[in-house]
């Protein structure tokens, strides 16, 4: 079973969510797809074994073959390439700029003259351990890149499917959290009761209900803000799995790098229940299928 | 001109609750919010709509059944995997390179233009501010900042305005560097903990290959204030300005939930300490250097 954890608004306890489910729950593995800010290592502690770079395909021109004809720019939705023409003394050549390509692959199969072939260019890297049980892999991509959804593709490649598998997803609404939630079997989205938490919710909502992904809420320091969002979950029949109080004390070992459940046995039996509340509602929804 | 970019690489740290603040305490600016995908600036500022303009970006493969003569090359060139084995198009996955329908041999497949959000142009009792909405699990939110940061530059050079003051998204990906790339300034807004200082430094070192100058804050300094001060021994040492410790308040919940910004709102320490960031960044050319 995959369970990712999302959430629309950053900083709401994604990470906090989804860290103490897996460290509660027996044969999980740990995925971290937020690959712009990977922060699941700070609490897990995994010991890294295997670090693999990560890369995509982007053409690079034979210049020897290329009749810079134009082709390559022309079948290019990204603008990653520019040609100069041949004449007035110039050669021709192709210029490519690899961030802004997504690797498709049209510059290099259409080439009438066969002078493109792809070549790797690394956007980040992959690494895998071990956390005490808990089987980790986490993506983290390299300063300036933009590629974030290849990248996050490629953790989920590592996906292993006889565990549990909990995936922490990068905040927001977009192209990287569609990515790292994809194929879950059900979404725990992370909430706090404020404005902020609220609207954000509710674009994380439509999100999930486009993807068809089960899902429900935990709100998150619980005993602040107003009511909305109790009021939003109870008024669109969203099922609330669990709340956090504001504590800061739970503030504080999350500024540590101290997982919750860690010597907290009422939280570890919270976050189980959760579990199993969210296997029985998979395991119904599978039968009415 | 002078472009302040807020941003904080881990989500939550108090983005947008600052920038708010710093639209009420600054004069002749433009706001913008370049969080387009879990955008909030706009339930601080209340903005009345005064213009709201489509935002067509990428496209998506049609395939259209009559004619497709089911020879399956679409998907095996695809590298998104985004067309099923039963000839559907997952208009979720592609990412519309347009391969397909150049290489269908029937012209079965054309390539639609997405309409990927809106961006908006409203008035609020602090002057204009742009912002936008990104469509439901689309992508380019990089191009849309784009989009919204001219927009905002036309007006302030239109209406001779001193500021743009840019609310932006998390992370350090695509919008981020389409939100801080040519700024005068970066503020990063940090908390005392593990990952916030983890992430602060990954968009610090992002903006620092962009070549922004960068400003500090370290939000909620009271959490842990070891780690505060293992942030300002970092600063030091990267020769960035500390140019504010904001302490923990329960009342800027209480502003939000209000509707409020927090100046407007809240007395006492957090509202000085908001003044005098405000003064330094905006007095003081030398950190805008």
């Amino acid at each position: 079973m995959i369970i990712s954890v999302a959430s629309g608004k950053g900083g709401t306890g994604k990470t906090t969510v989804a860290v103490n489910l897996a460290l509660s729950l027996e044969n999980t593995q740990f995925l971290d797809c937020d690959v712009e800010e990977p922060n699941a290592h700070i609490f897990l502690k995994p010991e890294i074994k295997e670090r693999i770079a990560a890369f995509i395909p982007v053409p690079e021109a034979d210049e020897a073959k290329c009749n810079a004809c134009g082709k390559c720019r022309e079948v290019c939705e990204y603008h990653a390439i520019a040609v100069i023409p041949k004449g007035d003394g110039a050669i021709g050549s192709v210029l490519v700029f690899p961030h802004l390509c997504h690797g498709c692959g049209a510059c290099s199969l259409l080439c009438p003259q066969k002078a493109i072939r792809e070549v790797n260019k690394e956007i980040g890297v992959v690494e895998t351990g071990m956390a005490g049980d808990i089987q980790f892999v986490h993506g983290t991509l390299n300063i300036g890149e933009i590629m974030s959804p290849s990248l996050i593709r490629q953790v989920k490649k590592r996906i292993n499917p006889f565990r549990t598998v909990i995936i922490d997803a990068p905040p927001g609404t977009s192209c990287p959290v569609i990515a790292a939630v994809k194929d879950s079997d059900y979404c725990i989205l992370v909430t706090e009761p404020t404005p902020f938490g609220l609207n954000d919710l509710t674009l994380a909502v439509e999100v999930l209900r486009k993807l068809k992904i089960p899902f429900g809420v935990v709100i998150n320091r619980a005993d602040i803000g107003d009511d909305k969002v109790d009021n939003y979950c109870q008024a669109n029949k969203i099922a609330v799995l669990l709340r956090i109080p504001f504590d800061r004390e739970i503030a504080r070992l999350y500024s540590r790098g101290i997982p919750l459940v860690k010597d907290n046995v009422e939280y570890k039996e919270k976050f189980r229940m959760m579990f199993e509340t969210i296997t029985k509602r998979h395991h119904e929804a599978d039968r009415c299928r | 001109m002078k472009q302040i970019v807020v941003v904080s690489g881990k989500g939550g740290t108090g983005k947008s609750v600052l920038a708010a603040s710093f639209a009420a305490l600054a004069k002749n600016k433009v706001m913008v919010d370049c969080d387009v995908d879990a955008a909030d600036l706009h339930l601080l500022l209340h903005p009345i709509l005064k213009e709201r303009h489509e935002f067509r970006s990428g496209k998506t493969a049609k395939l259209d059944k009559k004619l497709c003569n089911k020879c399956g090359k679409c998907i095996a060139l695809c590298r998104f995997s985004a067309i099923s084995d039963d000839l559907i198009v997952d208009s979720i996955s592609c990412e519309g390179c347009g391969l397909c329908s150049l290489i269908c041999p029937v012209g079965a497949i054309t390539m639609e233009e997405n309409l990927a959000g809106e961006w908006l142009v409203s008035d609020t009792k602090y002057g204009p501010f742009v912002h936008a909405k990104l469509g439901i699990a689309e992508e380019n939110s990089g191009k849309l900042v784009a989009k919204i940061r001219e927009v905002a530059r036309e007006i302030a050079g239109r209406e001779n305005l001193e500021y743009v003051i840019i609310d932006g998204p998390p992370g350090i990906g695509c919008p981020v560097i389409a939100a801080l790339s040519g700024v005068d300034c970066a503020l990063v807004v940090t908390e005392p903990t593990i990952s916030g200082l983890h992430d602060a430094r990954r968009v610090i070192e992002v903006a620092r290959h962009f070549k922004v100058p960068v400003n500090l804050i370290v939000n909620k300094y009271d959490i842990n204030k070891e780690i505060t001060g293992e942030i300002e021994k970092y600063c030091g040492a990267e020769c960035i300005s500390v140019i504010g410790r904001i302490g923990f308040d329960k009342a800027v919940v209480e502003s939000m939930v209000a509707g409020k910004t927090i100046v407007e709102h809240c007395g006492g320490a957090i509202r000085e300490e908001i003044f005098k960031i405000w003064e330094k960044l905006s007095a003081c050319d030398a950190y805008l250097v």
